[in-house]
């Protein structure tokens, strides 16, 4: 599972980040993290609102910082 | 577009709602399909109608208590500072702390309750509908729209860039997304605030007006210089083929009531925590200029002869950032010993409408040279403006 954070430094992308990393790690999921600020893959996912949550390349929220649990349902599933 | 109107909606279909308060003999008995779901409750106490009550109560007990502090804070500050401190009035140490203890609390307050209630308002936009409205819009209206609605769109700062290439990739016109995107950091809830506290409401309104035009000459500028070539290749690219991935919709998410206050309640713990160490700061030492600076020190390097002090500030502001919170109390407390206001203002702007890190950041969307007219002509707009208020106010 390939798990993209889209975000260019601030606060809620960074928190976001270490929100999943938590629960990646937490939860024993085998994902691999990334942080993404290059604008181009933001453009190609037709993401325009950070902080962006991609999961295999479907992206699951964007313009937000989700809430635990359904990230938590996003990487399960 | 729709804007879906709560009340009439929940209201209207009481179908479902009035279940809960139809007597239990009458279920099933077939009533319902006789007479209508209506027909077996009172037609317009349902659940919904009775929370809509709830809000507008506490609203209006939580307003009254507000107003009722707010209104006293003069009375109080004098209280601790004279009565329950050892201090007399007329002294330096009594005037700075009055004034602390009064600026404080007052502007916490404001910050609050403006907060909260821009935070309703924007839980009506979404930056997704905001591009939608935009999207192919009409050079001059374009542009209006666009600073207005920059205004009132909530987004994170950091999405500034990516909600740029949003737009431009929804079929923005470039003028009409730079008219956006000059009106969203500056015409800021929080500054304005502040400076309707400090200030009054004129001084606010005219720092609203005056970032509005800003924020049109700028888009129409850049739209009648035909620009569009100026954007980085790749941006070009995606711009004029319009992949599949540019059409991608988050869903619009239904709000009710219960959602929209909930966005003001967050809105409000998000900024006023954020802000109050800056605002408590800025006012220590705003009452400390008040209490023991002698009034036009400043008057000489800043004030209203020093006609080369307003271009010069705008220069020194515009590649520094600070959110508006911080950057006000500087504001008083060099406007309270002398310096111009049309010159401190300036000054205000510049720092909060650009700053280094973004053109950085969007220098990987423009190039070079639309990325210079863009500075150009918001620093151009604000020294403008910062001129009128010298000669204004």
């Amino acid at each position: 599972m390939k798990v993209e954070i889209l975000g260019v430094g601030c606060a809620k992308c960074n928190k976001l980040e270490e929100t999943v990393k938590d629960l990646v790690s937490k939860h024993g999921i085998d994902a691999e993290v990334s942080k993404v600020e290059d604008l181009k893959v933001f453009a190609r996912y037709g993401v325009f609102m950070t902080p962006a949550l991609v999961v295999n390349g479907e992206v699951k929220v964007a313009g937000k910082v989700p809430k635990e649990t359904e990230i938590l349902n996003w990487l399960s599933a | 577009m729709t804007i879906q109107s709560n009340s009439k909606q929940e209201y209207m279909a009481t179908g479902s709602d009035s279940r809960a308060t139809e007597p239990p003999a009458l279920l099933g008995t077939g009533a319902e399909a006789e007479f209508g779901p209506q027909a077996t409750s009172v037609p317009f106490w349902t659940n919904s109608f009775r929370s809509k009550i709830m809000y507008l109560f506490s609203g209006a007990v939580l307003l009254a208590a507000w107003w009722l502090v707010y209104g006293n804070l003069s009375s109080f500050s004098r209280l601790i500072t004279y009565h329950m401190l050892p201090l007399r009035e007329g002294t330096h140490l009594g005037s700075t702390v009055e004034f602390f203890i009064f600026e404080v609390p007052k502007v916490l307050l404001l910050l609050t309750l403006i907060v909260f209630g821009v935070g309703i308002i924007r839980s009506y936009f979404t930056p997704e509908r905001t591009r939608k409205i935009l999207a192919g819009s009409r050079e001059s209206a374009g542009h209006v729209l666009a600073a207005l609605l920059g205004v009132v769109t909530p987004f994170c700062s950091c999405s500034a860039v990516p909600l740029f290439m949003g737009f431009l990739t929804a079929g923005v016109p470039l003028g009409v997304t730079f008219s956006f995107l000059v009106s969203a950091p500056m015409v800021n809830e929080v500054a304005l605030v502040l400076l309707f506290g400090l200030f009054g409401w004129q001084v606010a309104a005219l720092y609203m007006g005056t970032g509005l035009f800003i924020a049109l000459v700028t888009g129409f500028v850049i739209s009648r210089l035909r620009m569009e070539r100026h954007l980085e290749d790749w941006v070009l690219e995606l711009t004029s083929s319009k992949p599949e991935a540019s059409q991608l919709r988050i869903e619009d998410e239904h709000m009710d009531w219960d959602d929209r206050v909930q966005f003001g309640i967050d809105a409000v713990k998000e900024i006023v925590l954020k802000v109050w160490p800056y605002v408590t700061i800025g006012i220590a030492v705003g009452a400390g200029i008040h209490g023991y600076v002698p009034e036009n020190f400043l008057a000489g390097i800043m004030g209203k002869e020093a006609w080369w002090a307003v271009p010069v500030a705008v220069i020194i502001g515009i590649p520094m950032y600070s959110n508006a919170a911080g950057i006000i109390p500087v504001v008083q407390a060099l406007l309270s010993k002398g310096a111009a206001f049309g010159t401190v203002l300036a000054f205000m702007m510049a720092v909060i409408a650009i700053s280094t890190p973004e053109a950085i950041i969007l220098r990987k969307v423009l190039k070079p040279r639309l990325i210079g007219v863009f500075i150009g002509v918001v620093t151009v707009g604000i020294i403008f403006v910062g001129y009128l208020f010298n000669i204004v106010l």
